[in-house]
């Protein structure tokens, strides 16, 4: 599971206006492959990921981390599909760290055991952040499609705690585990997480596929964030730093998102070929992206169609053209612009002053009318992926 | 304002975390799970000389010798205030 976001203080910094003076990339997402032994039905990957095969080789992953770096990048993060698939992944970790990075590693934690994380820590790895898919072991398997996925989740979380790592844990909520959301923190705690990410899911990939069967009501999201809130006062009545971070649903908010802190500002995920995005979604977008392999990492930032595309205010459309709001939210994300309208420099339907907001409107009444299970939902896998490769 | 902080307290930065020099910034930063804290001169100098083994008193006298031309109390009490933020923030702990 990607992160979803740069960082909270990374994003304050200032934004260029215009694409003739951006910022540096300070974030790199480094996604390794696509293969991973879960079916998340919520996945933020593409849904044609199986087209995919070509990935990066070590010497290539490595020179891209290095290029990164010299452009002033210093957060990094293993992602996928997942990373731990990756032999060369401890390879990776100690060329980042010599080089400066702080390095996390964004995992489901199969694939972990306790000799791999001493080789991590080794290796010099900051921190490891774990997905859980719930609280108990029959949504957690309902969701990601594996029944043995969650207790081996619970057994390296204590590992990874008892190796001395700071670890964030990250729980993608939806209807069918938000209800849980006590339970849910009450775990988290146990297991001794430093932060909980509660994210609800961001409605990209095969979440956009699944989305009516995944978006929670507004009535379960408030009596969910009410717990979260009561859990942070008793957290801090104990003393226990645990920080608990919320994340709506945009479908439920009246501004959108300002997406990666905008595009190109501070961002850059290099996918598992080598194409690189400003976000981990935006290869769904009609436009082509660069790839590391035939450009320098410092060309495709300053100097691609790509990375310019959507930079500053002028390529906005009315609303956001004139509103006082632009420079906060940026006009909101591009994929889902894309995604609802079809239209990639289309203001984000997210927005109530989008002409096209009745879009997110249907697609709640439409979420309140899906009736189906977790387990119901097309799962994130090859054989699902492949019909998407043909299409 | 904040409470007396105890010159014996022994500070050190939270485990996992990482203070570091960006030459790309021109400033130190503090490094934590996907995150960032671009620091000023002033916290950068402070936060590198917690090493996990000097106290306050310490400290100030470390930043004293540093920093002849600063007024005494008004260094220690522009550190203690650093202090008692970081701490409140989580970026320092001790004991």
């Amino acid at each position: 599971m990607p992160p979803t976001r740069g960082g909270s203080t990374m994003a304050e910094r200032p934004v260029a206006q215009g694409p003739a003076s951006p910022g540096r990339p300070l974030w790199l997402l480094a996604e390794l492959t696509y293969r991973c032994p879960l079916q998340c039905s919520y996945c933020s990957n593409p849904l044609d990921f199986a087209a995919q095969h070509n990935e990066l080789s070590t010497d290539e992953w490595i020179d891209a981390m290095r290029q990164a770096r010299a452009m002033g990048a210093v957060q990094l993060g293993f992602s996928g599909g997942e990373p731990l698939v990756r032999q060369d992944l401890e390879t990776l970790v100690t060329e980042a760290r010599k080089l400066g990075f702080y390095t996390n590693l964004i995992t489901s934690a199969l694939g972990l055991n306790e000799t791999r994380i001493g080789a991590l820590r080794e290796a010099g790895l900051d921190h490891i952040q774990i997905s859980l898919q719930a609280g108990d072991a029959d949504v957690a398997a309902a969701v990601a499609g594996s029944p043995k996925a969650h207790a081996k989740k619970l057994a390296m979380a204590r590992a990874v705690k008892a190796a001395g790592y700071p670890m964030v844990l990250n729980v993608v909520l939806h209807r069918h585990n938000i209800d849980d959301i006590d339970a849910i923190i009450a775990l988290c705690d146990d297991l001794g997480a430093d932060a909980v990410e509660l994210a609800n899911c961001q409605l990209y990939g095969w979440a956009h596929l699944n989305r009516t069967g995944l978006l929670p009501s507004r009535e379960q999201l408030e009596a969910a964030e009410a717990t979260t809130q009561r859990w942070r006062e008793a957290l801090a009545v104990r003393g226990r730093d645990m920080r608990l971070l919320f994340v709506v649903p945009d479908y439920y908010a009246e501004r959108p998102k300002a997406c990666m802190g905008g595009w190109g500002a501070i961002f850059m995920t290099v996918a598992p070929d080598g194409t690189v995005l400003p976000c981990h979604s935006a290869r769904i977008l009609p436009m082509t992206f660069p790839s590391v392999r035939e450009q320098s990492l410092e060309t495709i930032w300053y100097e691609s169609f790509a990375f310019n595309r959507f930079r500053g205010d002028a390529w906005m459309p009315s609303p956001c053209r004139d509103c006082d709001e632009r420079h906060q939210d940026f006009g909101g994300c591009r994929c889902q612009a894309y995604l609802l309208t079809g239209d990639p420099t289309a203001t984000d339907p997210v927005c109530a002053l989008s002409p096209d907001h009745s879009l997110i409107e249907a697609t709640r009444e439409e979420a309140a009318a899906d009736r189906r299970s977790a387990h119901e939902l097309t799962p994130r896998n090859t054989h699902e992926s492949k019909v998407f490769c043909r299409a | 304002m904040s409470e007396a902080i105890d010159r014996s307290t022994v500070y050190r930065l939270r485990p996992g975390w990482r203070l570091q020099w960006e030459e790309a910034q021109q400033c130190h930063v503090l490094l934590y799970p996907e995150g960032m804290v671009q620091l000023n001169e002033s916290a950068g100098a402070i936060l590198t000389l917690l090493d996990g083994k000097r106290d306050v008193a310490a400290l100030l006298a470390e930043l004293e010798r540093r920093y002849p031309q600063a007024p005494v109390q008004e260094l220690a009490q522009d550190v203690e205030e650093f202090l008692h933020d970081a701490s409140n923030q989580g970026w320092i702990h001790h004991g």
